[in-house]
């Protein structure tokens, strides 16, 4: 899948690694999860009801569109999580998986 | 006295960091919790590390309102309880004092206070359109945090649409990052900026910024079209493209990336818990805690100001903050000038007077229901369309939106409502052929955003999730 983010600033920043789906990927000192994950991808996770592929939408921790799972099944808000070396993200497959208070 | 005085401010934006700094001055020491990694609010929201940008380049015009506010707030850390990457969830027990449920890094805890001063800011305002949900699809504020904080653009190629100054700034700043800006597409018609006029002797700052912007994208190569309203985002998996209409016409745009707005829409969330009375306002189309003319509530010894209260603005809402604050200290029986207090009344009035010129000259799109099909998703964490709502509507004669928030589960997601509460009272408010005030005001429930529910009580009132 196409990059949704394009990456201005920070582009030689110490690179930071992490795993998507089983492969293993670069993001940068500094990202959040969803800046690493969108640099290299299209989509952050799919919905529970219709199965739609989503992105985020508000960056602020409001709209809790970029929920991702982490292979563990627990959740990140990926806009207000900084990435971490060795983080790992699955945003493929089935997804709905419980733990938040909402669900 | 002060000993068993603890005011807790909610928020470190411009609102939070200015009754901050007027409480150390009367020597009170205020935790302040702040839901972000640092201080600044999301308009002077500061990136995770440096990454060797100016304040020029970050924050344009505001550079240096932004670099004294970052520089004061750093200054007064030591005198102040900071508490960043912390959520409040829960406010209890409001009858002087209480405390608030509050998550940080895992950890839950409750806060004491006898002084709640709640600067909650706002998000981006958005009205639902068909591919609304769609990846590649972000709020005009999003694109603009992603610029600001993180460095990124949210695509390669860009349309921005709705109505509001941001609209131009943040499409001017995209271009000037290096992204294609095909269009900018405002909902509001021409004849609207005509307001803008009045603005000049007013606000002379605020029109040749805004002149500034158009000039540059017009130079640019870039269409400005007034008027529009979305046809549908074209795409399955991700934004190929905007269809739209101008006038009779119908147009296509190729995209990846399609960023929007109506300008903003307050938190107010925290407010409503603490038992804070509401009224709506017409200008924000919203309901809004009520606040004297210092940011008294209609609970004792809790305050309001910022966006949170009302959208002004960063400006507006660092003169409320100072002005929260110094009711507070009124309250406490202390004595503050009581000029600088008048001095700040007169500021931000001046500011709330812009406020209804720009709203007139960025119109919120009133007609906007009138041409979205029934298919199109209202409340995206519950994914029900507004047929469905509208049946739920009809089938149970439904005229609040409480009772539209029960039957139909809009609103009931993990956004609580942020991202489709407003679309949903203007909905309802259309089919009802009633004014949006009439339907009502969404209750706010703890708690006001997802934690955790796994968490074991570690002791001293303290859980870790």
């Amino acid at each position: 899948m196409m990059p949704q983010f394009i990456r201005r600033y920070r582009r030689d920043e110490e690179p930071v690694p992490f795993t998507l789906n089983g492969s293993p990927e670069i993001g940068r000192r500094g990202d959040t999860v969803m800046t690493a994950i969108l640099s290299v991808s299209g989509g952050l996770r799919h919905t529970e009801f219709t199965g739609e592929s989503r992105a985020g939408f508000c960056l602020i921790g409001a709209c809790q569109d970029c929920l991702v799972t982490m292979p563990d099944s627990s959740r990140v808000r990926a806009c207000t999580t900084a990435l971490a070396p060795g983080m790992a993200f699955v945003t493929t497959g089935p997804q709905g998986l419980k733990g938040g208070c909402h669900d | 006295m002060t000993e068993t005085v603890q005011p807790v401010i909610v928020g470190a934006g411009p609102a939070g960091i200015g009754a901050a700094e007027r409480l150390v001055k009367a020597g009170l020491r205020p935790i302040v919790l702040d839901e972000g990694f640092r201080a600044g609010g999301q308009i002077y929201r500061r990136p995770l590390i440096d990454d060797g940008r100016s304040y020029r380049n970050r924050y344009g015009s505001e550079a240096k309102k932004a670099e004294r506010l970052h520089r004061a707030f750093d200054r007064l850390v030591p005198s102040i309880d900071y508490r960043p990457e912390t959520l409040v969830w829960n406010v209890a027990d409001t009858d002087r004092g209480g405390h608030l449920d509050v998550l940080s890094r895992g950890i839950h805890r409750e806060i004491a206070f006898t002084h709640l001063l709640l600067a909650t800011g706002a998000t981006d305002r958005v009205l639902p359109f068909p591919g609304w949900t769609r990846p590649g699809v972000y709020t005009l504020g999003a694109a603009q945090t992603a610029l600001k904080a993180q460095g990124c653009t949210v695509g390669e190629k860009l349309v921005f649409m709705g109505s509001g100054p941001l609209l131009y700034l943040v499409a001017w700043q995209y271009m000037k990052a290096g992204a294609s800006v095909e269009a900018v597409l405002d909902t509001g018609p021409l004849s609207s900026k005509a307001h803008l006029i009045s603005l000049l002797p007013r606000a002379p700052r605020i029109i040749a910024l805004g002149l500034f912007y158009g000039v540059q994208l017009k130079l640019a190569g870039v269409r400005i079209l007034y008027g529009v309203r979305p046809e549908a985002i074209i795409g399955e998996e991700r934004v190929d493209g905007i269809r739209f209409r101008v006038g009779d016409q119908i147009e296509t745009l190729q995209c990846n990336a399609l960023a929007y707005g109506f300008a903003l829409r307050a938190e107010t969330q925290l407010a409503d818990l603490a038992g804070c009375r509401f009224r709506f306002d017409e200008r924000d189309r919203a309901w809004l805690p009520e606040r004297d003319a210092l940011g008294r509530t209609s609970r004792p010894q809790v305050y309001v100001a910022g966006d949170g209260s009302g959208i002004a603005g960063a400006d507006a809402a660092e003169l409320a903050g100072e002005l929260a604050a110094l009711a507070l200290i009124e309250d406490l029986g202390k004595a503050h000038g009581g000029d600088r207090a008048r001095q700040l009344i007169a500021a931000h009035g001046r500011i709330l007077r812009q406020r209804d010129i720009l709203e007139k000259a960025f119109p919120f799109p009133r007609d906007w229901f009138e041409t979205v099909p029934g298919t199109t998703m209202l409340c995206r964490c519950e994914e029900i369309s507004i047929s469905e709502a509208r049946l739920a509507i009809e089938t149970e004669n439904i005229s609040e939106v409480n009772r539209l928030k029960a039957l139909s589960r809009v609103g009931m997601g993990r956004c609580q409502g942020r991202m489709c509460s407003a679309a949903a009272a203007e909905f309802l408010s259309g089919v009802r052929k009633v004014e949006p005030e009439a339907v009502g005001r969404l209750r706010a429930q703890a708690p006001v955003k997802p934690i955790p529910l796994t968490f074991g009580v570690t002791g001293e009132g303290e859980a870790r999730s």
